[in-house]
């Protein structure tokens, strides 16, 4: 194709200059020919170059022209600069003032939604990410992956060019083949083109998709990702017979059945639906209502955590358990249907009994993992508890486009393996790594003629492709996305694209032959058409109000009001026949489907149920263990669906028995430095008709061992039995003044809570509430180290909100540039991070409860950390804050050794990477950069505390309480950490301090009289379901 | 002497026959000596006899491993602590564990010159020397651990209160600072002591030696001794002196050793017990080493005659008796924490019995409770190969210790979530080896270069020596020291 057109342009030349008359010159042979053609193609490469071109160059200007482009040849290494109009820093823009950070609104979008964020900006560099407090599906929180995204940006193994067959190429070059391929398309409107996105967030990209199935009708566009909501969509279908999304009201519903649905942990709502779940779980004194959690799953996850009640069974099981819930419920649309009866009916009688007794605050949820019906059901039954239109709202659909994924991808392989596809593009996914392997698209793929990738990363996809162009991330580029209840909001860069990256408006206007098309204009377009009846200026508030709140108010999708289908086929559930194993896929907590492979703090974020890092496992119940006589980090043959898996195990307390779990995401050959030869691939396993579980599957154990790195080793249940770490208490028995301390120390809190005390909330009586004995016990005069003029910093963990999510981790991470250490530190004990989340079971080992703790530094009154130092680099601050001074620190680890609560850190290596150009950019500039051989730790974020008192004492104010909020506490989605002044009697922290079941860790021991305490988890069992 | 029954070897006339082995043992210089033979024997280790083959050997092989340590500090200069299998629960791993060993060992120099001085034990005249250099090298050998764990070992000189423009001090509560001011204190001592009581031998060296390089170096060192009564007076209350103050730093130094872990609130460090149960090991391991080398040496050098079977003897005894001590300790670490009935206690204690490391800790209870036990015999106290192999079990022992007191206190604490393991790497092994070998060459240099028994003193003990002063003094010595021994 391309070869004809050349010959034929050579004839044409040849045509065009024996047309000349007399002598003439011509410097190349396109010039020469200046046909249309050569025009446009010049016209759509060299846009600057042939605007001289066309003008009438005179010689002189020609010749200088010459001169400077040899002069600056040498700079065309460089990365060229987009050409727009700047403007020099001789007049400062309003606002910016060096060393002050500055916020802007936008949002990042994952699967289909988006979350609203506030990122932070110093000096044109977004170093962290904040939840944006008006935005519905963040209410000021995020999670780890939205935390990390701004890693990702400055991910030196991000692709930084074009490559065309894997050798560096430019985006010329690109477009000028993709121009005759889409010429060659036109031509058959469409029939062979085929786009392959990963689930479109973006309304105006839908439009651009509208355009693009306009332009080529006979194209199609294909929407697939892994972790797709399919089963979601396809059961609100079958119950109401026509697309639908849901959302939750957490905050109304008193009992809430989970059916297999991880809510705190995935899904678009996840976020704001953890704040609506804790709100109604705020264990406070003299509380009424607490919300009751039953949670039947198969994968320890972060919701069975949470749960009062926890059954753990096997996928396939709880398709039944659902039809027995709806029958106990008498759900009229399974009147008729065969009445399944199962090991568990008394606890599925009693469960439907207090979902009855609750009924329009009754909630049902399914799990994405669970096949349609399923969730039908629990529409059905949410419908039935009148639930539906209070705890439960449906919308139309929030996806811009929403689509069976699944048979969309199935039907393109079928369409490539039939060879009908010509021009196949990729969009931000990675279908190579990540589509089920028995659906051949692998296989197929490169049967294509012309294949087109645009991605973050040179991925395994690109690898495939003639084709790469380096995708914009989302911090780079406009976009817009919806939140998970359907508020539009922009999406704003923050920076310019670091490597030159498109956005995926500017790759598809690309197909429709807009290749000049900036996406500020694509988008801002878009919207002029959205936004009904506006004028240029009312589009201009509009649009500037949006970028600046960072979403649309008054955008949410309506509730509508659907009516269920009269009937319901169950006829499909089968009773699970148990026998041999089940394997159940599940998207990573952390790397999702493998995306963020190459984001080292989410590899080293340790998984909820495992505490793994850097590695997926698979997760076997312990008494299967036994069955198979494997021990953690043995490595098994796992056989299903035709495929042979070399993977090590990894015990879970409480993991259903006769289930496995294998995370996506692993293995990855081609996602950059952090990523590859990280676990162990998953896709392989997956089959075309079932993505999220194989029923059956063989396990074999070899005699190989893998060290996983695990930063919990020890799981400790025997230990904490006596040990007062993690307080838990029945709301009854709390009701009645227990606080979940043990029993040596309860006759010494009855007398604490007898002792009368002053009221003047003073930090040390706070102190003294939670250790009666221990006030006096200090060789000091207390009177010389009383807080009485200042401000004196604590911080309260509620363990009741707490859902283990790790997000603050994170966050704090960001904020204090904590390095990332990789999997051999880890796996020698040395990981860095400031705030971890402990793990503990309760219980029996089939099935314990599960217990998160977050802990960070306890800043203690009296720090034995502090005593240790020999060279006084950990010493107290004015305002009692147990400071560490980085550039004092020799490293004997004195301190570490001596911290009771082992939170100290120490950089065994230089940890921090102080080469690599890009992540200088991310760093945060007011926390130092630590070197090798100094001790670290949490410092209650000290760099905030300063900025505000700074800003308080400019304007000659107090710091007002809630001003003030650490990384870890801002990010918190459940809101379980309070943290603020302790002098100030009417703060929050202080009154958190005051609650009855607020108390200190170790603090009776050894009198540490520790800042941070913790609220004590209460539980909120069913009576007829306790032994 | 008499009390002693008839066996006993009293300080008589020289006799022309040899003695019964058992006579012997009770003797502290074999009978027949003069003051001539006494400094020819001693003399000539250094001047005239040819080297030994074997001295090359073993010099060879030390200093080999004196490049293995040299190449593990390197490559923990430059790469960093991370090197060594310390984690986030266990800070401390072999470095302060052999810092503890090496400090310990060296007590028992200190102990022989200063205490047994000042308590008039003259059996210790022949062994104090190098008892004494041992001490030296094996403090030198401690003060690398110190400096070297630290992250950033070129900052370590902060630990010292200097003046400084950023007008910072130590901080002065940390036990770690007290180690600086205990440590070096020590040492200096130690070395004033040792070199003190050089400077007599020093000048016999510079008069007997033929070689002017010899006669040169020896003469500086010995700093114009001319062998006067006023230079002996000074000699023997500076002497006298240097004992006085090195006595109160041989039960200092550990003690202060061991606020490092009794200062922390750590189960396992957090004990009364800690600076009376140190000490005692300390001596315990000192002595252990010094037979450890004393039997080698004894026998290659001919020393028979200076070192006798009644300094071993004695030597065991001590062994026994810390020994004993140090038993005592553990059982009171065990009692305690019962007694304490603290869950973190009691597990820690129930960890070190039964845990990961509960090999370690059971080696430890045979090397340095059980084994000892056998020096009640006397028929082991006189076995050379069996005290030999007795010694060296109990400086394994005393490692152990320190190891089981450093690790398993810190790898299971308080907050179960943070528990791990630990394992030394290679370059913790070889560093610690590479110690060993600094220190073995250091010994061998010193018996090249120096007099190993202190000439001047045992000239005293000679019955026949024109003075009858020390053999009056002898006498008494012998009687008191076996009324203590036994």
């Amino acid at each position: 194709m391309t070869t004809t057109r050349k010959t034929f342009e050579l004839e044409e030349i040849r045509a065009q200059l024996s047309r000349n008359t007399g002598r003439t010159y011509w410097r190349s042979l396109e010039e020469a020919a200046s046909s249309p053609a050569v025009e446009s193609y010049l016209e759509t490469n060299y846009p600057t170059q042939f605007s001289l071109l066309s003008d009438p160059v005179e010689r002189r200007s020609f010749l200088q022209i010459m001169g400077a482009s040899l002069a600056l040849a040498g700079l065309g290494s460089c990365t060229r600069q987009p050409e727009e109009k700047i403007l020099p820093f001789a007049s400062k823009p309003e606002s910016l003032i060096p060393g002050q950070p500055r916020y802007f609104a936008s949002a990042m979008p994952l699967a289909g939604s988006g979350i609203g964020i506030l990122a932070e900006s110093h000096m044109g560099r977004p170093t962290k990410i904040e939840g944006n407090p008006q935005h519905p599906s963040s209410l000021g929180a995020t999670d780890s992956i939205t935390q990390a995204s701004v890693l990702s940006l400055y991910d030196p193994d991000r692709s930084q060019t074009v490559l065309h067959n894997g050798r560096i190429s430019t985006r010329a070059d690109y477009l000028t083949e993709l121009r005759s391929v889409l010429d060659s398309g036109r031509a058959r409107r469409g029939a062979g083109l085929r786009v392959l996105s990963t689930t479109i967030s973006s309304p105006t990209l839908a439009a651009q998709r509208e355009q693009f199935l306009r332009e080529f009708p006979r194209a199609s566009w294909v929407q697939y990702e892994p972790v797709n909501r399919d089963n979601a969509r396809a059961g609100a279908l079958l119950a109401f017979g026509e697309d639908a999304s849901l959302r939750y009201d957490f905050s109304k519903a008193d009992v809430v059945l989970s059916l297999d649905s991880d809510f705190l942990a995935q899904g678009p709502s996840h976020v704001a639906d953890t704040r609506g779940f804790s709100q109604k779980r705020r264990g406070r004194k003299g509380v009424e209502g607490m919300n009751r959690l039953y949670s039947v799953e198969s994968v320890p996850g972060l919701t069975g955590a949470m749960a009062d009640h926890r059954l753990a069974l096997r996928s396939q099981s709880i398709e039944a358990l659902a039809l027995e819930m709806a029958q106990a419920l008498d759900v009229p649309q399974v009147k008729d249907s065969q009445s399944v009866g199962g090991e568990h009916s008394e606890w599925v009688r009693i469960v439907a009994r207090d979902l009855q007794r609750n009924g329009q605050t009754a909630l049902v949820l399914a799990g994405d993992a669970q096949p349609p019906i399923v969730h039908a059901l629990a529409l059905a039954m949410n419908v039935h508890l009148g639930s539906y239109g209070q705890c439960l709202i449906s919308t139309e659909p929030i996806e811009p486009v929403p689509s069976a994924q699944l048979s969309g991808l199935r039907q393109l392989c079928a369409d490539l393996e039939a060879g009908q596809v010509d021009a196949l593009f990729v969009l931000n996914g990675n279908p190579i790594y990540d589509t089920p392997a028995d659906l051949g698209f692998a296989k197929h793929f490169n049967r294509v003629a012309f294949r087109a990738h645009l991605g973050l990363y040179a991925d395994e996809t690109s690898e495939q492709c003639q084709w790469h162009v380096p995708a914009a991330h989302f911090l780079e580029s406009w976009s817009d996305v919806r939140a998970h209840d359907g508020t539009h909001s922009i999406i704003q860069p923050l920076i310019s694209p670091l490597y030159g990256g498109l956005s995926a408006h500017e790759f598809v206007s690309g197909l429709l032959g807009e290749s000049q098309s900036k996406a500020y204009d694509i988008v801002r377009e878009h919207w002029q058409t959205q936004i009904a009846g506006a004028d240029s200026q009312s589009f201009e508030r509009e649009w500037r109000r949006a970028l600046h709140d960072g979403l649309r108010e008054g955008t949410s999708a309506a509730p509508i009001d659907l009516k269920l289908d009269a009937k319901l086929n169950v006829s499909e559930i089968s009773i699970d026949a148990g026998g041999g194993f089940e394997l159940n896929l599940r998207p990573d907590p952390h790397v999702w489907d493998g995306r963020f492979a190459n984001n080292g703090w989410l590899q080293e974020l340790p998984k909820p149920a495992t505490r793994l890092t850097w590695d997926n496992a698979l997760l076997i119940a312990p008494a299967d263990a036994a069955g198979l006589e494997v021990e953690n980090g043995q490595v098994v043959k796992l056989r299903g669906n035709g495929t042979e898996l070399q993977v090590p195990v990894w015990i879970v307390p409480g993991h259903a028995t006769g289930a496995l779990t294998l995370h996506l995401g692993y293995g990855r050959t081609r996602a950059g430095h952090v990523g590859n030869g990280a676990g162990v691939n998953a896709y392989p396993l997956q089959s075309k008709d079932s993505l999220w579980r194989v029923n059956s599957v063989q396990v074999e154990p070899t005699g190989a061992k893998r060290t996983l790195a695990c930063t919990q080793d020890h799981n400790g249940m025997e230990a904490l039995e006596h040990r007062d770490i993690v307080r838990v208490e029945d709301l009854e028995r709390f009701r009645e003044g227990h606080v979940g301390a043990p029993a040596h120390l309860t006759a010494a809190l009855a007398t604490a809570t007898e002792a009368p005390h002053a009221s003047s909330g003073s930090e040390s009586d706070q102190t003294q509430h939670a250790s009666p004995s221990h006030a006096s016990k200090s060789l000091y005069d207390p009177s010389e180290f009383s807080y009485e003029d200042q401000n004196a910093w604590g911080m309260v963990i509620d363990l009741n909100a707490c859902t283990g999510c790790s997000a603050c981790t994170i966050a704090c991470q960001a904020e204090n540039n904590i390095p990332v250490v990789g999997r051999t530190e880890v796996s020698r004990g040395r990981e860095m991070h400031w705030i971890r989340v402990d793990r503990y079971f309760t219980g029996s080992v089939d099935e314990p409860e599960t217990v998160h703790q977050p802990v960070p530094c306890m800043q203690c009154e009296n720090a034995p950390c502090e005593v240790v130092c020999p060279v006084g680099a950990t010493v107290h601050s004015q305002e009692g804050l147990n400071d560490m001074v980085y550039n004092r620190c020799v490293g004997t680890r004195y301190c570490a050794n001596n911290c009771p609560y082992k939170v100290r850190r120490f950089n065994f290596f230089s940890y921090a990477d102080f080469d690599t150009e890009s992540l200088k950019l991310l760093r945060n500039p007011d926390v130092t950069v630590r070197s090798r051989g100094v001790m670290e730790k949490c410092s209650y974020c000290t760099q905030r505390i300063s900025q505000t008192r700074i800003q308080a004492k400019r304007e000659g104010r107090e710091i007002v309480d809630g001003e003030l909020q650490t990384a870890c506490q801002q990010v918190c989605p459940a809101q379980a950490i309070t943290f603020g002044d302790t002098n100030d009697a009417e703060s929050a922290v202080a009154l958190a301090k005051a609650e009855p079941h607020n108390y200190t860790l170790l603090d009776h021991e050894l009198n540490t009289r520790p800042r941070t305490s913790y609220l004590a988890r209460l539980r909120n069992p069913n009576p007829e379901l306790e032994i | 002497m008499a009390s002693d029954g008839p066996s006993q070897a009293a300080p008589q006339k020289p006799t022309e026959q040899p003695l019964p082995e058992d006579r012997l043992t009770k003797a502290i210089i074999r009978e027949g000596h003069t003051l001539g033979s006494v400094t020819d024997k001693i003399s000539d280790i250094v001047l005239t006899r040819k080297t030994p083959r074997g001295w090359y050997i073993g010099l060879g092989l030390s200093f080999c491993l004196v490049m293995l340590m040299l190449y593990s500090i390197g490559n923990l200069l430059v790469r960093g602590t991370g090197i060594w299998g310390l984690n986030a629960p266990v800070g401390w791993g072999f470095a302060i564990i052999n810092f503890v060993w090496w400090v310990g060992i060296g007590h028992a120099g200190t102990l022989i010159s200063a205490i047994l001085l000042l308590l008039n034990q003259s059996w210790r005249t022949s062994i104090n020397r190098f008892a004494e250099a041992m001490t030296l090298f094996a403090v030198a050998c401690a003060g690398l651990f110190p400096l070297l764990h630290v992250g950033r070992p070129w900052l370590a000189y902060w630990l010292f209160p200097y003046p400084n423009t950023m007008a910072l001090w130590p901080q002065f509560r940390s036990p770690l600072l007290w180690d600086v001011f205990a440590v070096s204190t020590y040492a200096t001592v130690s070395l004033l002591f040792w070199y003190v009581g050089l400077i007599p031998d020093l000048a016999t060296l510079r008069d007997s030696s033929r070689s002017r390089t010899k006669k040169v170096v020896y003469g500086i060192l010995a700093m114009g001794w001319r062998n006067a009564a006023r230079h002996w007076e000074r000699y023997e209350t500076a002497y006298l002196l240097l004992a006085g103050l090195a006595a109160p730093l041989v039960v200092s130094v550990h003690t202060v050793v061991s606020f490092d872990f009794a200062v922390a609130v750590i189960p396992g460090w957090h004990a009364t017990i800690m600076p009376p149960y140190f000490v005692a090991g300390a001596v315990f391991s000192g002595f252990a080493m010094v037979v450890t080398l004393a039997i080698p040496l004894r026998k290659f050098y001919g020393l028979q005659d200076f070192i006798t079977m009644r300094h071993l003897q004695n030597m065991a005894k001590v062994m026994l008796a810390t020994g004993m001590i140090v038993s005592y300790g553990y059982l009171m670490e065990i009692f305690t924490a019962w007694y304490s009935g603290s869950e973190y206690e009691l597990h820690m204690i129930a960890n070190r019995m039964g845990g990961e490391y509960s090999v370690a800790f059971w080696s430890l209870i045979t090397c340095n409770a059980l084994v000892p036990q056998l020096l009640w015999s006397e028929r082991v106290r006189t076995s050379l190969p069996l005290l030999f192999i007795i010694a060296i079990v109990i400086n394994i022992g005393m490692w152990l210790e320190r190891f089981i007191i450093v690790v398993t206190s810190l790898h299971n604490d308080y907050l179960p979530s943070s528990w791990d393991s630990y394992a030394g790497t290679f370059w913790d092994w070889s560093l610690y080896i590479g110690t060993i070998g600094f220190f073995l060459s250091l010994v061998f240099l010193f018996i090249r270069f120096l007099p190993m028994i202190s000439i001047s003193e045992m000239r005293m003990l000679v019955p026949a020596a024109e003075d009858p002063e020390p053999e009056q003094r002898l006498t008494e010595d012998s009687e008191s020291s076996q009324g203590g021994g036994e």
